[in-house]
């Protein structure tokens, strides 16, 4: 398949991530799509990477999968630290940042 | 290829519309994983070995058991949240959105001016995407990436653990078995309790409180 066809998927992919962070209400969810989104700007990378057969794109996906271990690991964390504050985990009645 | 190519986009867009829509949080994790299990097959058709594998195991392996324990623990499917609260009009705009974003990326993937993206792209050396090409970029031109990528693990390690931790969350009479109160006229003594009382006998035949233990025979042995 030729490269457009891995970013029209990469751009769909994105769309629907970017759909559902602004529809879902539960943290997690949210951050689920979060990745999606981040996967889809992975996918992008790899196929220019392959349309220019050099490892660059491969290594900037890499890095990225890095940053997206991190802000799981991040966002989890607070999902964790609400639930123990007894806060609602919803993001519409999250609406004060004080602890 | 193009048949496997379809096959592994139409699943992974079906992981993310699962996502997106599966009411349960934890099965948007499972379509996550499946999405996540299509994408890296997609990252094999890129010639991108190592990313896919590493995909694999990072995020299908760790990161998803991770969104496991904590769907787990906060849980969140026992009352399913409505997916949109009685706000249509956000849903809608939302949608609006979204296809407007698509359009704009569409415009730009179609209009655009490199030739190359309507090719297969070029002939691909063997070593292409394997561990041995991407560990000789990390470490001779990308070494500073590495190594900060590296740093910034630690520091989200680091602060998701000082995020998580036990700190000003269930107070302590909580977390601590609530004392037991007995009143002391109820109180057993020692003698009052039958001398089968936890015994093993007491509890394959129900002998104890009620009835006095059978006296040994020498047949149960013999």
């Amino acid at each position: 398949m030729t490269i457009s066809w891995y970013l029209v998927v990469s751009s769909l992919m994105f769309v629907l991530g970017a759909v559902g962070v602004l529809i879902r209400r539960n943290p997690l969810v949210v951050l689920l799509c979060l990745e999606l989104m981040l996967n889809a700007g992975n996918l992008a990378l790899l196929g220019f990477a392959r349309m220019w057969a050099n490892g660059d794109g491969q290594i900037f996906a890499i890095v990225v999968m890095v940053v997206a271990a991190c802000e799981v690991a991040i966002g989890l964390g607070i999902i964790v630290a609400l639930y123990r504050q007894r806060l609602p985990v919803d993001i519409d009645e999250l609406r004060e940042l004080h602890g | 290829m193009a048949f496997f190519f379809f096959l592994f986009a139409i699943v992974a867009l079906a992981g993310a519309v699962g996502v997106v829509v599966l009411r349960n949080p934890f099965y948007c994790v499972l379509a996550l994983v499946v999405h996540l299990i299509a994408l890296a097959l997609l990252f094999l058709l890129l010639e991108a070995q190592f990313v896919a594998v590493a995909q694999i195991i990072v995020y299908a392996g760790a990161v998803m058991v991770l969104y496991v324990f904590v769907v787990a623990y906060v849980g969140g499917g026992d009352k399913p949240a409505p997916l949109w609260r009685a706000t249509a009009r956000q849903r809608a705009l939302a949608i609006v959105f979204g296809i407007a974003v698509f359009v704009e990326l569409m415009i730009a993937v179609l209009g655009t001016s490199l030739k190359a993206l309507d090719t297969h792209g070029p002939h691909v050396t063997v070593g292409y995407g394997s561990p041995g090409e991407i560990g000789a970029l990390l470490l001779n031109r990308f070494l500073l990436p590495f190594e900060l990528a590296s740093f910034l693990l630690l520091v989200a390690a680091v602060g998701a653990v000082a995020l998580a931790g036990r700190r000003g969350g269930i107070p302590e009479d909580e977390i601590l078995a609530p004392e037991r109160t007995v009143d002391p006229s109820h109180r057993l003594s020692p003698s009052a309790m039958p001398a089968s009382a936890g015994s093993m006998a007491e509890g394959v035949a129900g002998y104890g409180v009620t009835q006095p233990l059978p006296a040994p025979s020498d047949e149960v042995l013999t």
